[in-house]
């Protein structure tokens, strides 16, 4: 039986909006995964500390301040010195599309703007992990 | 579909007197009478309009007092401004939790210097001033008043409000910095400074509008916020204020969501309860104490990143049921802003938005135009009936400090946010472009970018203060307030003499650290 995805849902930043993470960890713990919700105001090294301790498959970030461009390069290349290239890094919130293209290149596996259906993060992401387990094997 | 409120109570298609017992004129009242669900004004809008208030701030303090020029030479009529993450969490721009969030939301101010700049060149005895400010809105308050002394404005002649609503920091929007009791002594402390020294102040803005874009319904937006006023109003007492010297003093503040109906009641209902429970709870006289004033904001998370000039259609029906339902003052966001924060052009059409009802609708004529409708006045019983109900719960925690301790508001919101989330998902919810009516068009509109510079300017603009400003009167005062905090003296002057020494804002918050702690709430989902 395959173990169910783990997923770390997490607010970078100083910004305490947190209804678009709450919703989203409830919606990915319902589509059947495991979901660990660090809080708020958690610094790059923190979540990735969490990834490593909770072995996550995927990590979820949640930043609306526009703070996106000097917190997502910090976590990637943290992850990259914690040999978690592995993990992949979803990031929903308010991103302009002119930025979507640079986070993408740094290694962000997936940029959610408002409005998308949780449904369709919830696929994404078991399609990403799964696609990536069977290569691995 | 069946048509339903944001408060999930069905709506029949007809309501007649059947349904509507409470709409007869002897329980109604008139305008401008005790219970005031139909106004405060006999006269409703007919002796002044509402405030037009645009919520506004960005980058650096020279940027966002341009703004402020422009929106008063377009026609608004008082300032509102918005301060960035930094500044709302007592953090300096040099600090390292600051980085990449210096002037993003909002304007940063770290100083009295800062504060001076902001407000340049505008009229402090004429204009009105709301600051959006919590944690440290006595630190950013008493910058306001130097500012004004420096002028020479009498701070008996200022007007504005400071925000200043720390319970529905925990409750929702979540820029808390100390644990809640120390957090409240600060705020009756501003409560009890102001009854005797800026006397047309508003001490407090108690806000369900963040408590409403982090999920919840109507209902709770009503119940949780009037609650938190009821809490504020106790804490006052018990420091030892007379309840008619500091509650006139008090305002709200609401969101202006969808439900066209529903938000009319809302608005209604919080005027009656109020005034019953400041007369019936706390044993107020002056009527004053019994008239809920209110600004309302259109509700941002109603706004869409898919096809954004719809969002000019919402924020003007959700406009137009904030002047039916009375309100004071009002902000209407711009079309932008599910992507950033508004261009220059954009808060313009906002505001252009409310002049247009003002001036063209014909609206403001009639006080109150839904008086007596069977479907208003059922709405606003039902609205009453169903924050009574949550008061009574919250009572049972002992009162809102002790319900937030336990998490009981946030998990209530929690609940609905996903439940809404969940209907949009399931079809039954519409949603206009995004999940109807659908289409491929990338949103193809200017966007504000804030230039990476301004948190460079500002980190350089503050070394060079530290140097410039004189170092002992600055580690006295700082020292002074740090005593202060340990006892019960209120600390508003000792804030105002950090403030005239240059002391910054994450300078004064950090003392108060040391004396208070912060507060961490434990995550849940």
């Amino acid at each position: 039986m395959t173990r169910a995805i783990r997923v770390v849902i997490a607010k970078p930043g100083l910004d305490g909006h947190d209804r678009g993470a709450k919703v989203i960890a409830r919606a990915l713990r319902d589509a059947g995964m495991e979901v660990i919700y660090t809080g708020l105001r958690q610094t790059p090294e923190q979540i990735v500390e969490v990834a490593l301790q909770e072995d996550a498959d995927v990590i979820g970030l949640s930043i609306l301040s526009g703070a996106h461009n000097h917190i997502c390069p910090r976590l990637v290349t943290l992850l990259r010195e914690k040999g978690l290239d592995d993990v992949l890094v979803v990031v929903g919130g308010i991103i302009p599309d002119a930025d979507v293209p640079r986070l993408e290149q740094l290694g962000i596996g997936g940029v959610f703007q408002p409005g998308t259906p949780m449904q369709a993060i919830s696929q994404f992401i078991q399609s990403r992990v799964r696609h990536s387990e069977s290569a691995a094997t | 579909m069946t048509p339903s409120t944001v408060s999930d109570r069905s709506a029949r298609p007809i309501y007649t007197a059947a349904e509507s017992p409470e709409a007869t004129p002897q329980q109604l009242g008139e305008p401008g009478s005790f219970p005031y669900a139909r106004g405060i004004h006999a006269s409703g809008y007919g002796g002044k309009l509402w405030t037009m208030r645009q919520f506004s701030g960005f980058g650096t303090p020279e940027e966002t007092n341009r703004r402020y020029h422009e929106l008063l030479r377009a026609g608004g009529t008082g300032l509102s401004v918005a301060f960035d993450l930094p500044t709302l969490m007592g953090r300096d721009p040099d600090h390292p939790l600051s980085l990449g969030e210096v002037g993003k939301c909002g304007v940063s101010i770290a100083s009295l210097a800062d504060m001076e700049t902001l407000l340049e060149g505008l009229p402090l005895d004429e204009i009105t001033t709301s600051m959006t400010i919590n944690s440290p809105a006595a630190m950013i308050f008493a910058m306001y008043l130097v500012v004004a002394e420096q002028r020479g404005a009498a701070w008996s002649k200022l007007s504005g409000t400071i925000q200043n609503d720390i319970l529905k920091e925990y409750i929702a929007q979540k820029e808390y910095i100390y644990p809640p009791r120390p957090s409240m002594r600060l705020v009756t402390d501003i409560f009890g400074f102001c009854a005797d020294h800026v006397p047309r102040w508003n001490t407090i803005s108690v806000s369900g509008y963040h408590i409403r874009e982090a999920g919840a319904t109507a209902l709770q937006e009503l119940a949780f916020t009037l609650r938190d006023g009821i809490e504020y109003v106790q804490y006052g007492v018990d420091a030892g204020l007379p309840v008619d010297r500091f509650v006139p003093r008090i305002s709200f503040f609401f969101n202006a969501h969808n439900d066209f109906f529903e938000e009319i009641a809302k608005y209604r209902a919080a005027r009656a309860l109020w005034a019953s429970v400041m007369r019936e709870r706390f044993g107020a006289l002056d009527e004053r104490s019994w008239k809920l004033r209110f600004h309302t904001q259109t509700a941002g998370v109603t706004l869409t990143a898919q096809q954004p000039y719809n969002n000019v259609v919402r924020t003007a029906i959700q406009a137009l049921a904030a002047v039916l339902g009375g309100t004071n003052s009002l902000h209407t966001n711009s079309l932008d802003e599910a992507l950033a924060l508004p261009t220059s052009e954009a808060a313009l059409l906002a505001l252009r938005t409310q002049q247009v009802i003002a001036h063209e609708s014909g609206v403001p004529a009639v006080v109150d135009p839904f008086g007596g409708s069977y479907y208003l006045e059922r709405l606003t019983a039902d609205l009453e009936a169903g924050a009574r109900e949550y008061f009574e719960t919250i009572d049972r925690y002992g009162g809102m400090v002790e319900a937030i301790e336990q998490g009981y508001p946030q998990r209530e919101i929690a609940d609905s946010a996903y439940r809404s989330q969940q209907a949009v998902e399931a079809g039954e919810q519409t949603i206009v472009g995004v999940n109807r009516y659908t289409d491929d068009a990338p949103a193809d509109i200017p966007i504000l970018q804030i230039d990476e510079q301004v948190e460079r300017d500002q980190v350089s603009r503050l070394a060079a203060l530290r140097e410039r400003r004189d170092a002992a009167a600055a580690a006295r005062t700082l020292d002074a307030l740090r005593q202060a905090a340990t006892g019960p003296a209120n600390l508003m002057p000792f804030i105002l003499d950090a403030v005239r020494a240059y002391v910054t804002v994450g300078e004064m918050c950090d003392a108060l650290r040391d004396v208070w702690g912060e507060y961490e709430e434990t995550p849940g989902v």
